[in-house]
Order: structure tokens, then sequence, then C-alpha cells
């Protein structure tokens, strides 16, 4: 019984065991200097792991008496945390090579984070749920402070620390309640109770918490505060980090609470996900039309692509659900592209961030500003580009499920979402001439940013086994 | 005779005061992090009183789990404290502005 339980958790078993070494090794070999292999490793690692997990044999497993669930949906989730995980660790490491903050600690705590987000992404019960999700945001409150001097990065972790553990504390609330109303903390518990009838209210209420302080970890409006600050105050690698795997990880783990547990009644979390998917979406559009800075930018965009996944999900419907990982894996592979390409915006070796200082990029490197021209029209889902399907096929799923004002609502809020994508486009390639920025670029960073823009073209045509990997995914937990 | 009610009553109170000292409270950040102490007690409350109120463990087990992540939680969070008070040179709330959100 427990060989068979340790087999299925051994994914998350070895990258644990692999965090602990790498810990060993980093204070045994006299810290910082074995840094950036352990940062190359750390990244191989996570790639090995996701092919494993991507091969494995299909089919759901339990473990630890339904602590623990293996099914497509968590196995499609953690491949793509694990990978987005690993390229942004890479893309990252000469930026914090040459600003002295490749620290050994940085790759074992992304570790610890990807653990806990793999975790939360498996879970099967209230508490599972809590500790995988504690497991990431501990982890995350320290690389948002990983600039030491920086009053800026500081500032970035307490700020995330104190809305964070007040998340938190908002969710376990809501568990409570759900315990007491539902007398157990098993999903598959809470679904038997939730069947029997319409929802009772302290249920509703521990759902309403739960749901709240989940809100708060994928930036949805009104819970999204902390997003720009922790965007502009951490260092680009880490902020690159925070828009991507433990985006897809919160996510996956709202679909997997609200499915799995409260299941039986998606017209009721599916006016509060449609609530807080329009409020996302709008304001989310508004807000960033006055941002010069690009962090910041890229912290309005992800809330109001958020807004867009919690569409697919309020939903309620496998079709939904499927919209909703499309989406997220497009989104992942966008930032991934932006992320790079904005960890090389520097001017005389220092980082710059202001969007102005675009201005005239295209003359300087054509090829570059190509690509993010690609990528930017995608974030803004115009229509040949890959990100208009991905939009599209979410605003097809709410509408069939009969969400028509919040549709409407999405389509305008894309169209003021474009302006301040094709801004940046507008300063690339138009805008006055300013001082140029560098033209440093490492390689893995180039490499990604093609490699993302040429994804935005082909996708179109092909999405590389995605769909039905998706599908199988959104089969596993809607049924 | 003190039921549940009165156990989750004390435990809601609880989390209010919490909550409100996080959002009205303009003086200190130690304020903060005891108020998220005090809040996540009270779900402690709360998780002991259904345990014992369902005759069920696994709120006991639940509470045991929230009591480490909490201790953990106040390490990390103080650890940032004083990162922020060697730049700052202070750790009042209004002080916590470089960036305005």
């Amino acid at each position: 019984m427990t060989s068979a339980d340790f087999s299925i958790v051994l994914p998350e078993f070895l990258l644990a065991v692999y965090a602990m070494v790498a810990l060993l090794a980093g204070v045994w070999f006299g810290k910082d200097k074995l840094a950036p292999t352990l940062l190359w490793i750390t990244s191989g690692v996570m790639l090995v792991i996701a092919a494993w997990i991507g091969l494995a044999e299909v089919g759901s497993h339990e473990a630890f008496g339904g602590l623990f669930i293996d099914d497509a949906f968590s196995r499609f989730t953690k491949v793509m945390i694990l990978v987005s995980a690993a390229l942004v660790l890479a893309m990252g490491t000469d930026y914090m090579q040459r600003r002295g903050l490749l620290r050994f600690e940085y790759p074992i705590l992304a570790t610890l984070a990807v653990i806990g987000m793999m975790m939360m992404v498996s879970a099967g019960n209230l508490m599972s749920l809590y500790m995988g999700l504690e497991l990431q945001s501990l982890a995350l409150y320290i690389v948002a402070a990983l600039r030491r001097e920086s009053e800026k990065s500081s500032e970035a972790g307490l700020k995330y620390f104190v809305l964070g553990a007040l998340s938190s504390g908002i969710l376990l609330y809501g568990a409570s309640l759900t315990y007491g109303f539902a007398g157990t903390t098993q999903f598959a518990g809470i679904i038997g109770v939730v069947q029997q009838g319409h929802l009772p209210i302290g249920l509703l209420f521990g759902m309403v918490f739960l749901i709240a302080g989940l809100a708060f970890k994928v930036s949805a409006v009104p819970f999204h505060m902390w997003t720009p600050d922790v965007y502009e105050g951490s260092p680009t690698p880490v902020t690159a980090f925070f828009a991507t795997a433990p985006k897809v990880a919160a996510m996956a783990l709202i679909a997997r609470l609200v499915f799995d547990a409260f299941g039986q009644v998606p017209a009721e979390w599916g006016q509060i996900l449609a609530l807080l998917a329009g409020l996302s979406m709008v304001w989310g559009s508004v807000a960033a039309i006055g941002q010069t800075n690009i962090k910041r930018l890229m912290a309005y965009s992800s809330i109001t692509h958020m807004g867009f996944v919690l569409l697919g999900l309020s939903a309620g419907t496998a079709e939904g659900v499927q919209a909703m990982l499309t989406y997220m894996a497009i989104y992942v592979t966008m930032n991934v592209g932006v992320f790079a390409f904005m960890l090389s915006m520097e001017r005389d070796g220092q980082p710059v961030t202001d969007i102005k200082s675009l201005n005239q990029y295209a003359r300087q490197d054509p090829t570059k500003a190509l690509a993010m021209l690609v990528l930017l029209f995608s974030l803004a889902g115009v229509p040949p580009f890959l990100g208009f399907f991905a939009k599209f096929a979410v605003l097809q799923a709410a509408l069939h499920a009969g969400y028509i004002w919040l549709v409407l609502l999405g389509v305008i809020a894309s169209v003021v979402a474009a302006f301040y994508y094709l801004r940046i486009v507008f300063y690339m390639y138009f805008g006055k001439e300013t001082d140029p920025l560098d033209n440093r670029m490492p390689a893995i960073q180039w490499g990604l940013l093609m490699v993302s823009a040429l994804a935005m073209l082909l996708g179109i045509f092909n999405l590389f086994g995605i769909e039905g990997a998706a599908q199988a995914a959104a089969a596993a937990l809607v049924n | 005779m003190i039921g549940l009610e009165h156990y989750l009553g004390v435990a809601a109170a609880l989390f209010v005061i919490g909550i409100f000292g996080i959002f009205v409270n303009r003086k200190n950040v130690i304020v903060i992090m005891m108020s998220i102490e005090l809040m996540l007690l009270a779900v402690n409350i709360n998780l002991v009183a259904f345990a014992a109120y369902l005759d069920d463990l696994v709120g006991q087990i639940f509470t045991l789990f929230v009591l480490t992540v909490a201790a953990a939680e106040a390490a990390i969070g103080l650890a940032i404290l004083v990162v922020f008070f060697r730049n700052r040179g202070s750790i009042e709330v209004e002080d916590v502005n470089v960036m305005k959100g």
C-alpha cells in the first residue's frame, strides 16, 4: 500500500530530495560559487521530470487515502509548471549573475516552490491543498525579496508577504467552515454532502472564502492590489517566474476545488468566478493605460489574462476547462518570450523598464523587434496570431454557458487592452529617436524569444498536441 | 452550557479583528504580523471546535498543520521585515511606499 502510494508521488518526492541535496551541496562547496551550475542542473532536473510525467502511463490514481490525486489534469498542468519554471530559471541566469543576485538559495527556493505547485494541482483534500499552497507561497515571498540591498525588492517582499498571509488566512477560514459543515476535508466527501440537495449556507460561506483566498493567488480583481508592486519591485527573472508557473498552479487549484468538491453546484461558483472574471478583464485593461513601466504593464496584462481564464472556468463545462488549459499554455508561452526580451532591456549595463526606452528599437534590431511585435499582437489577441484563438475558445465556452454580457465585456476589454500593447509596438517602430538600448542578449534569451514568437505563428496550424492533451485533462476533471 | 456556536462566534470575532488589524492599522508592520497570527488562531479555534462537535480527529490534525505553517510564516515574515528595516530604517506602515499601487 505505502509503496504504491510512494510510486505515485515519486516525481515530487525526487524533486524534494534533489532540493535537500542541492542545499547541502551549496553549503558544503563554498556557497555562491556553485550557484550558476546549480541553476542549470535545477533547470535540467525539472525538464527531465516534466518529460517523465508527460510520458507516464495514462489513468487516474489516488495516493495516501485520497490526499493526492494523479490524473490527466494534474499531469498536464505539472508539465506546464515544470517546463515554464525550467525555462524561466535558465533565461534569468545571465541577468542575475551580472548583478550579483545569483545566490545558491535561488534555484533551491524555486525548486521548493515548484514542489508546492505540484502538490497544489494534485490536491484531493483541503489539508494537502493548504500545505501545497503554503510551500509555494513561503518560497515565493523570499525570492521576491531576493535583492536584499534594494528598497524596492524588500518592499515587494513585504507587501507580497502581508497580502499573501492575509489570503492564506481567508482561505483557511473557508477551509475550516467547509470542514465543519461537510464533516470532512476530502473533496470526494464534500461533493457527497453537496449532492444530497442544494448547497447548505455554511458550505456556501466556506466556498466563498476558499475562492476569495485563491483569487488572491491568481491576482483576480478585487484581490489584485499586490500584483503591480510585487512585479515592479522583484528582480526581473523573479517577476518572470511569478508571471508563469504560480499562475498556472493557482488556476489549476481553483479548477480542481470547484469541480472536485463543488462540482454539483456549478451555478453557485459560476456566478462568483464570472464576477471575478468580469472585474479582472475590465480593470486590468483600464488601469494599464496609464502605466509606463513595462513590468507594471505586464502585471496588469496578467490580471486581464487571468480574467479571461476565469471566464473559461466559470462556464463550468468540459469545453470551458479545455479552453482554460489551452489558454494557460499559450499565455505562459507568450510570457516566456516577452520576459526573455525584457531581461535584455538595458542601457550601459543597467536594466531599463520604461517603455519609452524602446523608441525606434526596430531600426536598431529588426529581428527582435519583429518577434516582440508578434508576441504583443498575440497578447492583445489580434486575429492572425495564436492569442486570438485562445481568447476565442474561452469566449465561445462562456457563450455556450449563457454568459452573453460577460462575453461582450470581454471583447470590449480586449479592445481596450490592445491599446497599451500596440503602444509599445508604436514606440518600437515610430517613436522619437532616443539613446539606444544595449545590443547585448544572451543566446538562451534570444532563442526563447524567437521560439515563442514562432510558436504564435505556427500554433495557428498545429498546436503541437496541446489541444488533445487539454481535452483529456478536462475530461479527467469534469465528469 | 457553552456550545458550538459560542466557539464559532469567538472565532469569527477574532478573525474579523485580525482582518481589521491589517487594514485599519496605520502604525507598525509588527502589528500586522500579530493580526495575521490572530486570524490563523481564530481558524484553529474553529477547527478544534468542529472536531470536538463532529467527534472527528481530522480537524485537530489540520490544526497541527496550521500551527506549524504559522510558525514558519512568522519566521519568514520577520526575516523580510528585518531586510526591509535595514534598507529603510523604519517599519512604519506609512513608509512602505516606494511603489504606489
